[in-house]
């Protein structure tokens, strides 16, 4: 499928999806770092020319095929599974439903299952709701929120990213698009005080930085192709993959020329949380072979399970 | 003050399909029926209770999900709309349900004797997840007796699902010690299905039996074994063979709930009461209840 023209994000932005940096910036140093770096980029985003913010959470997981938020005003009243006693995030967020309705559209034109979810008191999830208080608080720009699917994998994630510009083309929209997920995801199982809040252990840490250097030098298809390791690695393995930097990297076109800016890395009762942003430059560095084939169309399951067996 | 009890046990899954299917007038969504099997197996169970004596229900949900410990809903009241964020066209159900703090905090306490780490849940915005109302729902449609929500502690996925079956049993025992102290008389209950690998598409009319069956015949096979054996009174062996269960069928007793709940009723070795089987967009269901009363308990299907 090729796309009609290319379209224009102006930057990616990747983001812890804890509350903390929301609800409790004072309570630590590192806290405040993140938001920190979170008001850094609120005020980017104010100063771009931006149509629109594309968020993608890893805290909004998905069974049939990929939800698309397409509430014009979503208003409710937020508070986290684990960190209620934080306290409550009340929001509204006004989504650009023109562009959530199209994104349907080429997600099916893709072969992908999407619909969108247009309901009040819809239960926005914490990662979401963190990342566009603290970088779009007064709604100046309007937002499409994707779910992640459960089931879904590499293929099917980075068909998503694609059917993302296929409707910034479309539509000849700026896009400013954003991940809401950790790095190293174990937190500590019991409270702590967040003044002694550090990464896990010295080995997500050291991928963690790893990553961020990757990250730093703007190699952002590179990560994507480590995502099976990073997975492997630091990931509790609560989904079938990590799927961030996939759809990060598909959505911005799949390369390294990018400009890598680590504006925070803190931990966040355990995880790895970092605020890092990618703007599209000229130059590449990377040295990965892509070993995995590129996909355009998702077809679905192969149904290994149904061939070879014993007539 | 004579000693509390648990008068029974029930595993009940929380399809919000089953809700939809039903028609109350709590719900938002519209539909022409569906899932009877499971259906009528609730009224059937949801009558039996009536018939039992108890003051509250304690439920252990999977859609509670905590990482940091295990929580308990710790306000008299919540009153709220809850929206299933995978099946949003489904259920949009308007609750107004009372808990009972002092059996809540008192297995909060008796928890953290037992060393596992616990909190309480007081934050008043806090919205009930739709397990908890699900599973109440069809087991007590009045809304007549207060219940306790505890959630699932991640376990099996940040350690294994063989930690899982020791936290989960210490929490159950932790509870079980609690209820009797209270001299309260309490049905428990878990809220989850069996087999857990759903369909990624949906039919147009959700209600459609017609689309309706299990994702795959493995799933069903095994399914039916632990049924069989929740029939045969084997509940120790269900825990045994849990590990292999749930990571060959993906199966929902990841979250704890049944290890929880057999583990504070001590393992029972009589048979379980099967209300019946269906699936749900994929996924394999049973309902099923352990009445630990040689009198009434019976053989239901
Ligand atoms: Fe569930």
């Amino acid at each position: 499928m090729s796309e009609i023209n290319e379209p224009e994000i102006l930057f990616g932005i990747y983001c812890p999806p804890h509350p903390q940096p929301l609800l409790s910036p004072e309570a630590s140093e590192g806290y405040s770092n993140l938001r920190a770096a979170y008001d850094e980029c609120r005020k980017r985003i104010e100063e771009s020319e931006a149509d629109i913010i594309i968020v993608y959470s890893t805290t909004w997981p998905s069974i049939i095929g990929h939800q698309i938020q397409a509430l014009e005003k979503a208003v409710w009243t937020h508070v986290d599974d684990d960190f209620h006693y934080l306290g409550s995030m009340p929001y509204e967020f006004h989504m650009d439903t023109q562009f959530a309705r199209s994104m349907r559209v080429n997600c099916e034109k893709r072969g992908l299952e999407a619909r969108t979810v247009e309901y009040e008191g819809f239960p926005i999830d914490t990662g979401s709701v963190v990342a566009l208080q603290l970088l779009n608080p007064e709604n100046r720009i309007p937002t499409c929120i994707l779910s992640s699917n459960m089931y879904s994998n590499r293929s099917e994630t980075i068909v998503l990213g694609k059917a993302v510009r296929d409707t910034l083309a479309q539509q000849n929209k700026k896009a400013v698009v954003v991940v809401v997920s950790s790095l190293s995801n174990r937190m500590f199982t019991e409270h702590i005080d967040p003044k002694e809040d550090r990464i896990h252990s010295q080995k997500d840490d050291d991928w963690n930085r790893k990553i961020l250097e990757f990250f730093d030098d703007g190699r952002l298809e590179d990560l994507s192709q480590l995502s099976r390791d990073i997975h492997g690695q630091i990931r509790v393995q609560k989904v079938v993959a990590y799927k961030p930097a996939w759809w990060l990297a598909a959505t911005m076109g799949q390369h390294n020329n990018y400009d890598g800016e680590v504006l925070a890395y803190e931990a966040l009762h355990g995880s790895g949380g970092a605020v890092i942003t990618l703007t599209p430059s000229t130059g590449s560095i990377g040295d990965k072979e892509f070993d995995e084939d590129d996909v355009e169309f998702y077809r679905g399951d192969r149904n290994v399970l149904d061939k070879g067996m014993l007539e | 003050m004579a000693k509390g009890q648990i008068v029974a046990g029930c595993l009940a899954p929380h399809p919000p399909h089953l809700v939809y299917a039903d028609n109350p007038p709590q719900n938002e969504a519209y539909s022409e029926g569906g899932w009877e099997t499971l259906r009528w197996g609730y009224q059937r169970l949801a009558r039996k209770l009536k018939d039992i004596d108890y003051d509250a229900i304690v439920i252990f949900t999977p859609h509670w999900q905590t990482y940091i410990g295990t929580h308990f809903l710790g306000l008299p009241e919540f009153k709220s709309k809850s929206v299933d964020p995978v099946f949003p066209n489904l259920f949009r159900y308007n609750y107004d349900l009372q808990v009972d703090v002092e059996l809540s905090e008192a297995m909060r306490d008796a928890a953290s004797e037992e060393g596992i780490i616990t909190k309480m849940m007081t934050n008043p915005d806090f919205r009930v997840d739709y397990g908890t109302i699900t599973s109440c729902h069809l087991l007590n449609p009045e809304w007549d007796k207060p219940i306790v929500t505890i959630s699932s502690n991640r376990n099996t996925h940040y350690y294994s699902p063989e930690v899982m079956i020791e936290q989960a049993t210490a929490l159950g025992r932790a509870c079980a010690k609690a209820i009797e102290e209270s001299g309260k008389r309490v049905v428990l209950v878990a809220s989850h299905s069996l087999s857990h690998r759903h369909f990624v598409e949906e039919a147009p009319l959700p209600e459609d039996m017609s689309k309706e069956h299990i994702y795959n015949h493995s799933q069903y096979v095994w399914d039916m074994k632990i049924v069989d054996m929740m029939r045969e009174g084997k509940s120790r062996e269900v825990i045994d063979i849990m590990p292999e269960f749930t990571e060959q069928t993906i199966a929902e007793t990841e979250g704890g709930g049944l290890i929880w709940m057999l583990g504070a009723m001590g393992f029972p070795d009589f048979p379980a009461e099967i209300y019946g089987y269906q699936s749900v967009i994929g996924t394999g269901n049973v309902i099923a209840c352990w009445d630990p009363n040689d009198d009434t308990r019976e053989y239901v299907l």
